[in-house]
């Protein structure tokens, strides 16, 4: 389905994917992980053709994402959701608009059936009741939950899910990896999943990629990661404090640095 | 050499977002025809850019008039030159106040606005959401607003205008006991339709053309973050005013210079 080979993309003078390749199963949920700012919501962009590659290909159904005309683009995009990790609500529309809205901009359809189509989005995700509430007030789960149901407005063929369980109560977190799983089962969805809750993510994902400082640094299923061989991947995997990734920001020792006063 | 390296890197900066800024107007002018297509999100950027901003124009504008009318007299008077009041209140409004004043107010009260709301949707990935669901932002959210500021503009300066006329003559002939058929008659028979009505609403039409562009840029070009907003919005009011002015002199010595 989609298909990286040997992508690079640096901002300024510092590489985010320094030389990565990865497939990208149809039908099944692929996480990607790694620890904060290691630009994971920056591969959701690049495979979404919002940024362009420094070198290296991209190819989603055969077709390179990044040589496409704004036009054959946004034909794609509308095969393609995308759950940012705020939600990204337009924030001027009720909940049954902001899902009415790719629909309206996108199809002919008669409201009659725009509201058949909304509501059963908005039942997918359980929020049928609050479809007239604004953005603002709803829970931050809720948001997600709209979100989502949003992204599947056009009945896209993949989801990109932005760090979607970040700063969720322990509810939200199960109602969310429910869906996400639920979803890509009854819908026969490509799902990505970016995100450093390991936790969660190993429960529902077919396989997962680790990536660190711009390098794939792990692969495989989330058993494979659990025994991995490599000391960082189980360090990462585990949750541990202290291993190949020091728990000290680099600095010079402790007793050399109280007793170097100016 | 530090001086020379910062002016260097200033300067590139400066050419590096004059070429953005370009690329940004070309993309909202490309998209009239979808403003065209859709006119209810056009009226709706009317309302919130052009008729919230009406009351401001209003009672500016009277007041700017008002002010106009007692300076006039106290001036004019020395040379027993009252009858020409008219003449001066309406010549200053349709020239110069008029397109100038109310281009600063609409800077401050819409453009800020425009710049904060864009850099606000910007930060909660509002534009990045919709270019994801194929829908081009720069048509959908930034074209009708600019095409509204620029409808409105010149509007508000003409209403401007009109009440502060009406301002001039409330303190002129109302307050100061001006003769009113001379304040009315040298008005209508000095000022010049094509001389210095049309040249006002030249004006007018630039300067909004200038807000509105350096507003929606600004707020698109904001960085996301909440300080990266309010210096966004503080620019869009300091350079609109800057670009305001300094047009405001080009055009003037264009339009009157060569007489």
């Amino acid at each position: 389905m989609i298909c990286i080979r040997n992508l690079t993309f640096s901002r300024g003078d510092r590489k985010i994917f320094d030389d990565i390749s990865m497939d990208i199963q149809p039908h099944k949920i692929t996480a990607i992980m790694g620890p904060s700012g290691t630009g994971k919501t920056t591969l959701l962009k690049l495979i979404a053709g919002q940024l362009q590659p420094d070198s290296g290909t991209i190819l989603i159904n055969q077709q390179n994402v990044h040589q496409l005309s704004q036009a054959k683009l946004y034909q794609l995009r509308k095969q393609m959701g995308m759950l940012f990790q705020s939600g990204a609500l337009l924030t001027d529309m009720s909940v049954y608009d902001n899902i009415a809205f790719p629909i309206r901009e996108h199809t002919q359809l008669p409201e009659s059936m725009i509201r058949t189509l909304v509501l059963m989005k908005l039942n997918a995700v359980g929020l049928r009741g609050a479809r007239e509430l604004m953005p603002s007030e709803l829970s931050g789960g809720m948001a997600r939950r709209v979100a989502m149901a949003r992204a599947l407005a056009l009945d896209p063929e993949m989801i990109m899910y932005d760090e979607p369980f970040t700063g969720q109560d322990p509810i939200s977190l199960g109602v969310l990896v429910k869906l996400i799983q639920t979803l890509n089962q009854t819908l026969h969805l490509t799902s990505i999943v970016v995100s450093h809750d390991v936790q969660e993510t190993a429960t529902i994902a077919d396989y997962i990629y680790l990536i660190s400082e711009g390098k794939i640094t792990g692969q495989g299923t989330p058993k494979e990661l659990y025994n991995a061989y490599s000391e960082w991947v189980r360090q990462f995997m585990h949750g541990k404090a202290d291993g190949p990734v020091p728990f000290h920001y680099p600095a010079p020792g402790l007793a050399d640095d109280l007793l170097d006063s100016p | 050499m530090k001086f020379f390296q910062s002016l260097g890197h200033s300067s590139l900066q400066f050419i590096a977002k004059l070429g953005r800024s370009s690329l940004f107007l070309w993309a909202i002018l490309s998209g009239l025809g979808y403003t065209l297509s859709r006119p209810s999100l056009l009226i709706k950027q009317l309302y919130n850019i052009g008729a919230l901003t009406f009351w401001l124009i209003a009672i500016a504008g009277l007041f700017v008039g008002m002010v106009l009318g007692l300076q006039g007299v106290y001036t004019l008077s020395t040379f027993g030159a009252e009858s020409a009041l008219g003449v001066m209140v309406a010549a200053s409004l349709v020239r110069e106040l008029g397109p100038v004043v109310s281009a600063l107010l609409f800077a401050g009260r819409a453009g800020s606005a425009l710049t904060a709301e864009i850099g606000l949707m910007k930060a909660t990935e509002q534009l990045s959401a919709m270019e994801m669901m194929a829908i081009d932002p720069l048509k959908y959210i930034i074209a009708p607003r600019f095409f509204a500021g620029f409808i409105s503009l010149p509007l508000l300066a003409a209403l401007f205008s009109a009440i502060g006329v009406m301002g001039g003559y409330l303190a002129g002939v109302e307050l100061l006991n001006v003769d009113a058929g001379s304040y009315w008659s040298q008005m209508q028979s000095a000022i010049d339709f094509h001389e210095d009505i049309i040249n006002g609403i030249i004006k007018s039409i630039i300067f909004a053309w200038l807000v509105s562009w350096v507003a929606l840029f600004e707020g698109y070009d904001a960085t996301p973050t909440s300080a990266g907003i309010s210096r966004a919005t503080t620019r869009t009011v300091v350079n609109s005013a800057f670009a305001i002015l300094l047009f405001d002199f080009l055009l003037t010595a264009l339009m009157y210079g060569a007489n």
